[in-house]
């Protein structure tokens, strides 16, 4: 083939695409979306079973579908979609050939097969409800740990793939000096991910030999202690990816450059740095384990990587407000923000993923982490309260965005029914934002997680009674699930239905709406805000944060106090 | 150039860095110390610290020592299954098996007084969720763990079960009354 025909420039980005890597993004990205349908679906029947007055779902079929319902979105529609921004930020931004697209084909392949065996056991096969974690020594089918073995091999083949893209980009000279940012963000996705799949291999792969009877028993303390070394820094994948994929956005939507490199790249660099046993935040709790490596291993593997997103939660709207600015929307602390186009829903569905992780997930995890407090949190609701507010709000949100910007420029379709495109984030943020809060008040209050009947009808002799407050915001986060879900079904009633139907845009074809936000000139950056400070706006915003973070984070001390001694 | 490009200056680490960038990150790192602190402050003024204290043994030599403070300090026995209600000395070891699906035996504790707790699961894991206390902890099998509790309200108090162990799983409830100490 010749170059001219391997390559596609994008006559609305200038971006060239490699032809083989674009079947590849559509293919991962499709399969992400699948996943989502089915998890997503799963999650509208947990949230209904949870709610007292609804209480939809038997009990054995509650935890079925729990199981189902964390692996599908958590695992394989957030990791199906990285492999696509994998490949995005390698082959697309560089420009350059994709690695062994022949390979990336295969590894897609046991990704799918993979997933797919693992639903065949849990949902099929109706033995494997051992929720997400699969803790030892409850056990499962044998093709449920299969599945994941299989999937996690594929995803360490497209790591691998992007690395082997960013050396044949280098040597073959397709950019001049760095990587870019977002790349750069990526690459720091794909090392924790190695890492992460390493840690998968050696807790899931005895794991399975013990399923089908070669290794006769499994330590529990010792698979959690490597199954959060998997576990946490997958977290920390999804971070990396969203945090790039913010930054994209930034780029795309306003034409914003870093405030500075050093400072972002430095922040990324701080994910990779902090790995090794940040599992220890999971086992606060945990016997056997001393006081001192527990706050050794939070604090320096977590505060480091918390310092970090605080660092990029700064520095993303930083750089949206520098620009905006530039542009010449300079009065004010926030006409920049005011001005912003909050229609466009690949910008209003980023920005709510910023606000929501910060606020809704950072906070609390950095809470729920700390040795002592964990004691009043561990295993509540308080716990997916937390996680839905960093991977729903924070991350699937941020993906959702990026994705209505690849449907034109990857998939070359318009979208449909923009319209509600537009208010789509809204109603998917509101409701994940409420289901994220009402789990955590929830869990303040004591109810437990993972757990089919908080009124306890079936006890033999008796249960215990919740508070009333705490009933209430079962019932609220049902109904925050309803509009969760119902802004998922429109994501993708939206982005299907523009495959299917979406006007086709030819190869030169332009969308017709700038794709790539101009950057301002660098002369348009000087005098800009106020004083010394170029982004008053947005430090005005993180010191609310700040004085909310402090203030809560000391409310949970004292909340602390309140309860038994223990020693 | 934006972040989707490479770096104009091509060496990145030299660039400068936007003041209001450097006030944000002394915040972050003065706010990640105190963090960090926090821990050991109240390990050292805080009431509330697990030990740690843990003991690797089996099912069935737990449930011996187990037995033998039923055996000992039994003061009634209630419900369907006449579970044991426990009263044991002050400073006393008590033993209470997580296993599915029950929590056993029950206890009756004195407020204001410390008593050391051993839990443990003989079969999977459990999650130890004192209510209306709140106090939460993961139990393993294998793994005797050793939690001094000192009650500070007098009252009736469920254990609920917050790992999932199976189709019982929510129906795995004990108990622990605490009544006034003797001042
Ligand atoms: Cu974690
Ligand atoms: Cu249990």
């Amino acid at each position: 083939m010749s170059n001219g025909a391997m390559f596609r420039t994008c006559p609305d980005t200038g971006l060239k695409f490699h032809r083989p890597a674009e079947s590849l993004m559509k293919a991962n990205a499709v399969a992400a979306v699948v996943f989502l349908l089915v998890g997503g679906f799963f999650g509208l029947l947990v949230g209904l079973t949870r709610w007292p007055e609804v209480h939809l779902l038997e009990a054995e079929s509650f935890y079925l579908v729990l199981t189902g319902h964390g692996i599908n979105v958590l695992i394989f529609w957030i990791i199906f979609f990285e492999m696509a921004v994998l490949q995005f930020c390698s082959s697309t931004l560089l420009g350059c050939r994709l690695a062994t697209p022949q390979l990336a084909w295969t590894a897609w392949g046991l990704m799918v097969a993979g997933a797919l065996i693992n639903n065949y056991a849990v949902l099929w096969l109706g033995n494997s409800s051992v929720m997400m974690t699969s803790y030892a020594p409850m056990p499962a089918d044998p093709l449920f740990y299969l599945g994941l073995i299989l999937f996690a091999v594929g995803a360490l083949i497209n790591c691998f793939i992007f690395l082997a893209t960013l050396v044949i980009a280098r040597s073959e000279r397709t950019y001049q000096g760095s990587i870019p940012l977002v790349t750069f963000g990526a690459l720091t996705a794909a090392i924790i991910a190695i890492f992460t799949i390493a840690s998968g291999a050696i807790i899931l792969i005895p794991t399975f030999l013990w399923s089908v009877g070669i290794v006769s028993n499994i330590d529990a303390g010792v698979y959690r202690l490597i199954w959060w070394a998997f576990g946490h820094s997958s977290q920390q994948i999804n971070v990396s990816a969203h945090v790039a994929v913010w930054y994209a956005i930034a780029a795309i939507v306003f034409g914003a450059k870093p405030l500075s490199e050093k400072v972002s790249r430095v922040a990324f660099l701080m994910y990779i740095a902090v790995l090794q046993i940040a599992s220890a935040h999971h086992l606060l709790v945990d016997p056997g384990l001393s006081s001192e490596w527990k706050i050794f291993n939070t604090s320096y593997a977590m505060y480091l990587a918390v310092m970090a997103s605080m660092v990029h939660g700064l520095t993303v709207p930083g750089s949206i407000e520098a620009a905006q600015r530039a542009r010449g929307l300079n009065s004010g602390l926030f006409e920049w923000l005011r001005k912003a186009p909050w229609g466009n829903p690949v910008f209003s569905g980023m920005f709510l993923s910023l606000v929501g992780f910060g606020v809704l997930g950072g906070i609390t995890g950095v809470v729920m982490g700390a040795e002592q407090i964990n004691l009043v949190m561990h295993n509540t609701l308080y716990v997916p309260g937390h996680f839905h507010g960093t991977v729903v709000v924070g991350t699937t949100l941020a993906f959702m965005a990026l994705t209505y910007w690849l449907v034109p420029i990857l998939f070359r379709r318009e979208l449909i029914l923009p319209k509600l495109a537009s208010w789509q984030p809204y109603i998917f943020g509101l409701g994940m934002a409420g289901v994220a809060l009402f789990l955590m008040g929830a869990g303040t209050l004591g109810v437990p997680r993972r757990h089919w009947d908080i009124l306890f009808s079936g006890a033999a002799d008796g249960g215990y009674e919740f508070s009333a407050a705490a009933l209430t915001m079962m019932s609220l986060n049902g109904m925050s699930v309803v509009l969760a879900c119902l802004g998922g079904a429109l994501f993708i009633l939206i982005v299907v239905g523009s495959l299917l139907f979406g006007r086709r845009l030819d190869e030169g074809a332009k969308v017709g709406r700038e794709m790539i936000a101009a950057t301002p000139a660098d002369s348009a950056y000087k005098g800009i805000g106020v004083g010394a400070i170029t982004i008053p706006g947005t430090l005005a915003m993180v010191f609310v944060f700040f004085a909310a973070f402090v203030l809560y984070y000391f409310i949970n001390w004292k909340y602390l106090a309140e309860t038994w001694g223990i020693s | 150039m934006t972040s989707l490009a490479p770096p104009t200056k091509q060496v990145w680490w030299r660039e400068h860095i936007e003041k209001g960038e450097l006030i944000w990150i002394t915040v972050v790192v003065v706010w990640g110390i105190i963090m960090t602190l926090m821990m050991p402050f109240w390990h050292v003024y805080g009431d509330q610290n697990l030990s740690g204290e843990t003991y690797k043994t089996t099912p069935a030599a737990f449930l011996e020592k187990t037995q033998a403070v039923v055996d000992q300090w039994t003061v009634r026995t209630e419900g369907q299954f006449n579970k044991p209600v426990v009263k044991p000395p002050v400073g006393a070891d008590i033993y209470l098996v997580g296993r599915l699906w029950d929590w056993w035996p029950s206890y009756e504790l004195e407020a204001g007084q410390s008593y050391r707790m051993h839990i443990m699961s003989t079969d999977w894991q459990h999650g130890f969720s004192l209510q209306p206390a709140n106090i939460n902890l993961q139990v393993l099998p294998g793994y005797d763990a050793v939690i001094t509790v000192t009650p500070n309200k007098a009252g009736e108090y469920a254990i609920v079960c917050n790992e999932y162990c199976g189709v019982g799983h929510h129906n795995m409830v004990g108990k622990i009354y605490v009544t006034e100490g003797r001042g």
